[in-house]
């Protein structure tokens, strides 16, 4: 058997786990307890899911230590950045416009980013698509289901 | 007999003119989402949550019982036509129903697997049917503490004996347990975990975390594959009618595989991997033609665990209607839409929501006829689907995954957490964490919370109580079981031959 090779990435997430698991328990003593609950109180739970955490983060540190268990078929893939790029690029325009300019806009932008990141190279069409779509979705879910999701300028120009 | 009066009784609801189109409504979408890779009925259903605000339960159960079966149905043809399994659950589908469409019997492969999710769908309900209320009479007698630990059994069973690694699966359960945890604890009014953020009072909605783990975490790991256009389909040729032979091939399959998936999908284990994967084992040894697997495609590796895969479905709903006990994700999220209607699945749903469970156990029958007239005669509609060009599939997937958050609650907060959960999901499935647990955990974990602070409060905080009562004790001992058991074995066996063995399976 080959000497077996610290594994980072996955050393890494076994870190965060313990991080993680630190958060927590820092979030756990700042719950106020009142005497009352003392015996099971509300940070009970809490304390079994620090521990629990920690010992699992532990148990990920070891197994990257012995060469981590990422499958051979995920590592063989590299990541394409680019896309990804163009995807988290959506997902923030998202973010930024839905207040601002509405959730038609805000979708219509996530949407030609994200089918460009994927690999669409029709943008024109992306956006047309994208605008049919997000509208129909909007007035779909704003109507039947009576959910209101943000309007903005279009929505308001077409009477939603 | 009491089980086939309330069963009418159950007709005459899931039969209305209304009630029926809300079948066909969700086994239309959810052959479509199920057909759709990348998309699935735990996120559909997620999606679909604020619905509950609008409908009646019943309606709404019909809706999403309808979704919840045709996602099975609807996998199938993906994984036949495409080889990408829509769903875990027909992975071993796609082996065989593949390797047979290549060979020009797709239609074949189409129609055993849509008759046999219809055969294993429709007994597979017939054992809720008449399972359902003996489990009720049996959990009747169930305290906190044996609910407790029928839970802890549970935890182990869908994160620690299924899937690759207990430590992964643990992982993301009690990940699940913190989310769970976020927000105002019931019992004492304080807020846990709001890092002083008013959003997240209310504690973090299941729809957000199902739809960033599911949606957005599955586009960027698609994104990150560099996935597009590289899928093809295998065009449909080839009758829909299957010949005496492949009959006479099918029907014992359907039978194993039915006989097999409902009991393991009932108990509190669930999934529906194990007896997809059992079925597939079986009828490779019993097949008069073993040389058909892995070439040509053998009938029989889509018949059995196309069967076993449909009738664990129908098992899941056991422990979900008759003890509150959701035992995969999808069932967990529909278990979040009983409680924001404000009703607790558990034995005494049956009483207390007669109408409601029977109804919705009457609309699965129907479903099943309607699913396999959806996915027969109209097979090309799905085929036409499946054509549908990635880029702009996922861009659409997201554009949902962005109504099903920002709508519920109009608040920034929610599409960046919506985000960061994605991220997290994408880093999971890099690397191998199943997700399932998570939504599991986030459910089931603070009515596991819930049982404890009873059982203790009953027990005047006295910690044996677990391990007094012998039922609480025998479930807690099985679960410890399957936690160590396999560890257990191995450490024997490599004792024992002095090798190092691969993880007992």
């Amino acid at each position: 058997m080959p000497r077996a090779q610290i594994a980072w990435p996955e050393a890494l997430i076994g870190l965060g786990l313990i991080a993680f698991a630190g958060v927590v328990l820092w979030q756990t003593l700042a719950i106020p307890v009142s005497p009352l609950y003392s015996k099971v109180g509300p940070t009970v739970f809490p304390y079994m899911t620090v521990g629990g955490l920690a010992i699992l983060g532990g148990f990920l540190l070891v197994s990257a230590a012995r060469g981590g268990w990422q499958p051979e078929e995920e590592k063989e893939v590299a990541l394409d950045r680019r896309a990804l790029f163009f995807v988290a690029a959506g997902l923030l325009a998202n973010v930024l416009l839905i207040g601002p300019l509405g959730f038609t806009v805000a979708s219509t932008v996530l949407f030609v980013l994200v089918a460009h990141g994927i690999g669409s190279r029709r943008p024109v069409r992306d956006v047309l698509i994208g605008l049919v779509f997000s509208l129909i979705s909007y007035f779909g879910f704003a109507k039947a289901l009576g959910v209101n999701i943000g309007a903005g300028v279009l929505e308001r120009l077409l009477g939603g | 007999m009491e089980s086939l009066s309330s069963l009418v009784g159950g007709f005459g609801v899931a039969l209305t003119p209304q009630n029926l189109m809300w079948c066909l409504v969700g086994t239309t979408l959810g052959t479509a989402i199920g057909v759709l890779p990348g998309l699935g009925p735990g996120l559909t259903i997620a999606l679909l949550l604020p619905i509950t605000f609008k409908v009646d339960p019943t309606a709404a159960f019909i809706l999403f019982a309808g979704i919840y079966y045709g996602a099975m149905y609807g996998g199938s043809t993906t994984s036949i036509l495409l080889n990408t399994p829509g769903e875990s659950a027909t992975i071993v589908t796609a082996l065989e129903g593949n390797r047979m469409a290549r060979s020009g019997r797709a239609g074949a492969a189409l129609a055993t697997s849509a008759i046999g999710s219809f055969v294993a769908g429709t007994v597979g309900t017939l054992g809720i049917t008449f399972l359902a209320p003996v489990v009720v009479d049996f959990a009747l007698q169930f305290g906190p503490a044996e609910y407790f630990a029928l839970m802890v059994l549970a935890f182990v069973t869908v994160s620690a004996v299924l899937g690759s690694s207990a430590v992964r699966g643990l992982a993301s359960l009690f990940l699940g347990f913190y989310l769970g945890m976020i927000g105002v604890d019931l019992q004492t009014g304080q807020p846990r975990f709001s890092f002083g953020l008013f959003e997240l009072l209310d504690g973090i909605s299941v729809i957000v975390v199902a739809v960033g783990l599911f949606a957005v975490g599955e586009t960027l790991y698609v994104a990150a594959r560099h996935y597009a256009g590289r899928d093809e389909i295998v065009p449909l040729k080839g009758s829909l009618y299957m010949t005496r032979e492949e009959w006479s091939r099918s029907w014992k399959p359907w039978i194993r595989g039915t006989l097999l998936g409902f009991p393991i999908g009932a108990m509190p284990a669930g999934g529906a991997e194990v007896p997809t994967f059992l079925s597939y084992w079986l009828e490779k040894r019993l097949s008069r033609r073993p040389e058909e697997f892995g070439t040509t495609g053998a009938i029989e590796g889509v018949a059995g665990p196309e069967a076993a895969n449909n009738a664990s479905a129908a098992g899941v709903l056991v422990p979900m209607l008759t003890l509150g006990l959701p035992t995969s994700a999808t069932a967990a999220i529909m278990l979040s839409a009983f409680q924001s209607y404000g009703i607790n699945p558990g034995p005494l749903l049956l009483q207390s929501q007669g109408a409601l469970v029977w109804g919705l156990i009457a609309s699965l029958y129907v479903a099943n006829v309607m699913l396999l007239v959806l996915n027969l005669p109209l097979i090309g509609l799905w085929v036409r689907i499946l054509k549908v060009p990635p880029p702009l599939l996922y861009a659409g997937i997201l554009v949902f995954a962005t109504i099903g958050t920002y709508g519920i609650s109009n608040s920034v907060v929610d599409l960046v957490l919506l985000y960061i959960l994605g991220a997290v999901g994408f880093l999971m499935r890099r690397f191998d964490f199943p997700t399932a647990p998570v939504i599991i955990g986030m459910i089931l974990g603070p009515l596991a919370e819930t049982e404890f602070r009873r059982a203790m409060t009953i027990s005047n905080g006295d910690w044996t109580v677990f391990f007094t009562h012998p039922l609480s004790a025998a479930l807690l001992a099985l679960a410890a079981l399957g936690l160590l058991g396999p560890r257990i074995y191995a450490l024997l066996r490599r004792d024992r031959r002095a090798e190092t063995s691969p993880r007992g399976a």
